[in-house]
């Protein structure tokens, strides 16, 4: 296959048709005689020849993947033509959400901790939605789940992976709380738990979850 | 009459506590600490009147604050004192927690799928999505306890609160304002209490407020932070009122 502009126009119809994020590394299986980097270089370019052509859509580096998204300007005409309502998440489960994101692995007792409330209901929603999901038990007595986000969770809010997460402001008041909140990266998995049937896959899916209850 | 509010709580007693930092616009770090637990513990009386199952994590809270009250009444034995300020009890968590508040304030700025920016989906998909939109409030329950205590003073001013509901069911008030918002659509809180005259009125459709939200058949609005809690109907995605 020839390399330069028809690798681009090649790339740009796997991502025209794909109705998820694509992984670099899932284009170059569809196209095993290019090597990862021009994959790459090739993503880059395509990023940056939407964003010079102005049109309405823009090639966003999502969940570990690319993926064309319109750009917020025309989310009216959209959510128009679609007849449904905006996703909304309720201030509590953004809540319970930003803590799991940012202290998984997670055990819900300490989701409580620190929100001061129960969160079952919420935690239910959340894994119904598939922003969060169970990733094993706790070695502790009566085997808690723990929790943590999900590929989706990415996906919807915009973030290239766990790494690009904003840094938590410390807390600079207290000379002895002040902690180093750095976000998470994907090799920082527990390594104390055992997990249940599934461990995560290298691949790390986003229907890795043992407990995936909603379709997408 | 036995009447327990079945809206499941999603504020703690670290939400009230915010609460009432920002509504008495004080410092976090220099808590006042009487006015605040005096508040706090005015807010659970007020629950109680309501039958707000108040949760333990309330009155763990309570207790917390009417400690460090009396630590704080008290001169420290010694001058030198080794003790921190009783109040970092408190302050610790409220601060942590107001980070998350702030990351989850970020979150929804983000260009959310499905809501900013949008990606190529089966349209059966987003059919399919409608059915699970959970229930809401944009006005966490504090807020609304204020409008209701606003309109009671306004209206019956100096009235102890109590629980008496013989005469209301909450179930026909809930009815009633279910007529109401279908005929007017959008209406103001205080609208809603117009026709009532006595404590009891006034309690009875407070609840009959809450439960109509808990059913998902309002959403309840507040325009600014010191604005106007305005209900609007939300009828068609729920079918025809329930009556439970």
């Amino acid at each position: 296959m020839g390399m330069g502009k028809s690798l681009k126009l090649i790339i740009e119809a796997l991502l025209f048709t794909s109705d998820r994020p694509l992984s670099a590394r899932e284009i170059q299986a569809c196209l095993p005689d290019a090597s990862p980097p021009d994959i790459n270089e090739t993503l880059k370019a395509l990023q940056t020849e939407y964003e010079t052509l102005d049109r309405s859509f823009l090639l966003r580096e999502v969940a570990q993947g690319f993926q064309l998204r319109t750009k917020p300007e025309y989310a009216p005409y959209v959510l128009k033509m679609l007849k449904t309502a905006p996703t909304r998440l309720s201030r509590p489960a953004l809540e319970t959400l930003a803590i799991i994101a940012y202290k998984q692995p997670i055990l819900r007792q300490e989701i409580e901790r620190l929100r001061g409330v129960d969160v079952g209901g919420i935690l239910r929603t959340l894994l119904e939605k598939d922003l969060v999901r169970i990733m094993g038990r706790k070695n502790l007595p009566g085997r808690p789940l723990i929790y943590g986000t999900t590929q989706r969770f990415l996906s919807v809010f915009d973030l290239k992976d766990l790494g690009s997460l904003p840094k938590l402001k410390e807390i600079k008041e207290f000379g002895g709380d002040e902690r180093e909140t750095d976000s998470i990266s994907e090799e920082d998995r527990p390594t104390d738990l055992t997990h249940e049937e599934n461990a995560a896959a290298p691949g790390n899916e986003a229907r890795d979850s043992v407990f995936h209850t909603t379709e997408n | 009459m036995d009447y327990e509010v079945k809206l499941e709580i999603f504020e703690g007693p670290l939400d009230l506590l915010l609460h009432l930092i920002h509504k008495n616009e004080v410092d976090i770090f220099d808590i006042p600490i009487a006015t605040i637990a005096d508040q706090y513990l005015e807010y659970l009386e007020l629950m109680k009147v309501f039958n707000i199952n108040v949760a333990g994590d309330f009155l763990l809270m309570a207790s917390t604050l009417v400690h460090i009250k009396s630590k704080m009444l008290l001169p420290s034995p010694n001058a030198e004192d080794d003790g921190e300020d009783p109040r970092v009890e408190i302050m610790r968590p409220l601060l942590e927690y107001m980070q998350f508040k702030e990351v989850a304030e970020a979150f929804s700025e983000r260009e959310i799928l499905d809501r900013d920016v949008f990606a190529r989906k089966d349209l059966g998909d987003y059919r399919s999505q409608l059915e699970d939109e959970e229930v809401e409030l944009d006005v966490n329950l504090f807020q609304l306890m204020d409008a209701f205590k606003r309109v009671v003073d306004e209206r019956l001013p100096g009235v102890q609160l109590t629980v008496e509901l013989e005469q209301w069911s909450v179930k026909e008030k809930a009815e009633q304002i279910t007529a109401l918002l279908r005929e007017r659509g959008a209406t103001f809180f205080d609208q809603l209490f117009k026709e009532d005259r006595t404590v009891s009125e006034f309690v009875v459709t407070f609840l009959a407020i809450l439960e109509l939200v808990h059913l998902g058949l309002v959403k309840v609005f507040q325009a600014a932070a010191d604005g106007q809690i305005q209900l609007i109907p939300d009828f068609e995605k729920n079918g025809e009122h329930g009556d439970g």
